[in-house]
């Protein structure tokens, strides 16, 4: 009985993956200006960092290994990509640096010339499970010293290892292949992509990196993926249990390293140029406060933030990064009531977190003087402040936003993830699935049922 | 052959000096919290900042030791904010606090200065050029070492002689028995981070003379390395740190020298990788088994 439920799950599970790649195609093909070009790059940059940070998460979350070297093996596979595949026309122009440089072929140009669409999508996808199996292997190389390291040991090693990386790509010797620390272009884009008239452009990151995500909620949920799980819970237990440790932990970092080369790849055919000086440990410390906004072992949860993430720093946020002066009054007024009732919801949340966890803003000893809570006081005399200057500024004949200008953006960004960080450390989703949300309130019912029995 | 090689030996010890005092910072930080401070390298640059700021307004006998006291604030501050809410916390979710706590400083840099270099004031006197056996170079590049191992004598002296010292000695044996033994365990980790933040500071000043611009993530860099060196010499080992710093100076130079300049940056995370499979506790690490 249990079978025929697990199928009828994978059914639900691929018709919700067929209608999501079907409305996706649709923003894509919508005439005209309905669907603004901005959601469409933050669908596709989202879907490439969801990739990225599942694989993150599934070393950090669910092995237990502190790896920092993302960026590293990112731009090992955005590399081997572009340079498999800048069309041979090309290649004088953009290797101009280095004359009789490039490789001399495309695979994809080749395979597109000989089968067209179909032979493009082969060629795509030869290329990124390349450029993952050249991620791989130096997962490999690197894991046999480096693996045997603990937590902040083998963070920094990898830290390291990255930037050994980015530095032996920018080699001028190596330049006739790399373009040295040239930018590489021109190869083929998901731009490429189309049936027809009709444009595959938003369809197909998201069908790749769907595809790889679910290759590793197989994985996790697999012999292989209780292995890994157990070794993050108790290494010594899950060596006495037989788990071969050595070997589960170069597989889950070559497996993690595998998908971030190909995200590297697909991060490459999304930005449509290549240059090793962006893959710096910054998009390492990125991917993994995505991963921790997620929730360190969620892997729905790293989806979701990847989605918040790419969105507000690409979109919903950029307004933070602009002068501001308001039209009228009225428009003021509007703004003033907004901000208000953020500060206001921010600070009940606050206060609804200090509740369920038992903490109170004056702490009443049996005997002696009563201790302050220090911190959440504070943070209600910001709130008060904030509030005392909203409505000050509705007083003040002043148009211009304060604060409003190049940079802000990413000072608000960074302070909302140090608060999840200090506060809020489960994330959005904890540990848990977002498939499993429904479940657990079922086994708590039956739980409930039992003890009544 | 000398006389090639001396400009950038020189220039090696400089910045092996200024690594040094970097990486003091780390080293005495990772002894107590078992925490490598991120956010340590953006203290720095931030020190940077300040003294541009400070100098432009004020004559240099007030800049400087602005400069240091506000640096020192921030470093204290850094670590009420940052870490020690996590406390009882895994390690991994305070590795993580550092983390954001190194992108929230960076980008409040960016915010607040344009994000555009900003020239460093030129410090008299150790600004000034002078001619060793041939070579020119500033007056810094010969001071830097000097003044670091004097700093470093003060300071192994505070740490084996003064009641502050045995406390930290203590928390960094046994974090959990110091506390039971009556020491106050906070005031030692402010301490510690008072120490870290006023030799950054110090080392900034060094530094940016040397490199006279300074722009929001130029820190980050030389914040690993020095961490890379406080692991090669052993971490929580403060002369260990020194020397580490100072070999790591001198062969990153020398590799510049010989015309290798993208490797510069890589040596030094070769040199770590290596130390970690070879010898993980460093130069004069403690053998713990629990630290690796």
């Amino acid at each position: 009985m249990m079978k025929k439920n697990d199928h009828k799950k994978s059914w639900i599970a691929l018709l919700i993956a067929v209608a999501v790649l079907v409305v996706v195609g649709l923003l894509d093909n919508l005439p005209g200006k309905i669907v603004p070009s901005m959601l469409l790059t933050v669908l596709q940059k989202g879907a490439i960092y969801a990739l990225v940070a599942v694989s993150m998460n599934l070393l950090n979350g669910f092995t237990g290994l502190f790896s920092l070297g993302q960026a590293g093996f990112m731009l090992l596979g955005a590399y081997t990509y572009a340079v498999l595949t800048v069309p041979v026309a090309r290649q004088a122009s953009v290797y101009q640096r280095y004359p009789g440089g490039g490789l001399g072929f495309s695979i994809t140009e080749s395979l597109s010339g000989a089968m067209g669409q179909f032979g493009l999508l082969l060629g795509v996808i030869l290329c990124l499970i390349l450029a993952g199996c050249v991620a791989g292997l130096f997962a490999w190389l690197i894991g046999l010293p480096v693996l045997k390291l603990k937590s902040d040991y083998l963070a920094i090693a990898t830290l390291g290892f990255a930037e050994i990386l980015r530095a032996v790509v920018q080699y001028d010797k190596l330049g006739p292949v790399t373009n040295g620390s040239n930018l590489l272009y021109g190869f083929t884009g998901f731009t490429d992509f189309h049936l027809g008239s009709l444009k595959l452009t938003t369809v197909m990151p998201f069908f790749f990196a769907g595809l790889c995500i679910l290759v590793v909620v197989l994985l996790i949920n697999s012999t292989y993926g209780r292995a890994f799980k157990a070794i993050r819970d108790d290494e010594v237990a899950a060596e006495a249990m037989g788990i071969n440790l050595a070997k589960h932990k170069r597989m889950s970092f070559m497996i993690s390293s595998f998908f971030a080369g190909v995200s590297g790849a697909l991060l490459a055919m999304f930005q449509a140029s290549v240059q090793a000086t962006a893959f710096k440990a910054a998009m390492t410390y990125e991917i993994l406060l995505i991963v921790v906004i997620g929730g360190i072992g969620s892997i729905s949860g790293s989806v979701i933030a990847s989605f918040l993430f790419v969105g507000c720093s690409e979109w919903w946020l950029r307004f933070l990064d602009n002068e501001t002066i308001l039209q009228n009054f009225g428009v003021k007024v509007k703004f003033a009531v907004v901000l208000g009732i953020l500060v206001v919801a921010a600070a009940a949340l606050g206060l609804w977190n200090m509740k369920r966890k038992g903490k109170k803003l004056i702490i009443r000893a049996a005997q002696g003087r009563p201790t302050v809570n220090w911190g959440p006081v504070l943070g209600l005399g910001l709130v008060l402040a904030a509030l005392l200057w909203d409505v000050w500024f509705v007083i003040s004949p002043n148009l211009k936003l304060p604060l409003l200008r190049s940079g802000f953006r990413m000072v608000v960004f960074s302070v909302v993830i140090m608060i999840v960080v200090l506060f809020f450390r489960e994330g959005i989703m904890g540990d848990k699935e977002l498939w499993d949300l429904g479940k657990k309130k079922r086994s708590a019912k039956a739980k409930a049922g039992a003890g009544n029995e | 052959m000398l006389d090639k090689i001396l400009p950038y030996l020189l220039a090696g010890i400089s910045v092996g000096g200024q690594y040094a005092l970097i990486a003091i910072g780390y080293t005495m930080v990772y002894g107590i919290l078992r925490l490598i401070n991120f956010a340590h390298g953006d203290i720095f640059t931030v020190a940077g900042f300040i003294m541009v700021y400070a100098a432009a307004t004020m004559p240099l006998s007030v800049s400087i030791p602005l400069t240091i006291v506000l640096t020192v604030l921030l470093g204290v501050l850094v670590e009420k904010v940052a870490y020690r809410p996590l406390r009882t916390a895994p390690r991994m979710s305070v590795m993580i606090s550092a983390i954001g706590m190194s992108y929230l400083l960076q980008n409040s840099m960016w915010y607040l200065t344009g994000g555009l270099a900003k020239q460093y004031p030129v410090l008299p006197w150790i600004s000034d050029s002078v001619n060793v056996a041939g070579t020119t170079t500033s007056r810094v590049t010969i001071i830097t070492p000097f003044l670091v191992i004097a700093l470093v004598a003060v300071l192994v002296l505070l740490i084996k002689r003064t009641k502050i010292g045995m406390a930290m000695r203590a928390a960094s044996r046994d974090f959990e028995t110091a506390q039971l033994m009556g020491i106050k365990i906070n005031n030692v980790i402010s301490f510690t981070f008072v120490v870290g933040s006023f030799l950054a500071a110090v080392g900034s000043m060094l530094y940016f003379s040397n490199y006279a611009t300074v722009t929001p993530t130029v820190g980050a860099m030389p914040g690993l390395k020095a961490f890379v060196a406080a692991v090669f010499g052993g971490i929580g080992s403060i002369p260990g740190a020194v020397i580490g710093g100072f070999i790591i100076g001198i062969c990153e130079s020398l590799i510049k020298g010989a015309g290798l300049t993208t490797f510069s940056d890589a040596f030094t995370f070769a040199l770590l990788i290596v130390i970690l499979a070879v010898k993980p506790t460093g130069l004069f690490g403690e053998n713990l088994t629990e630290k690796v």
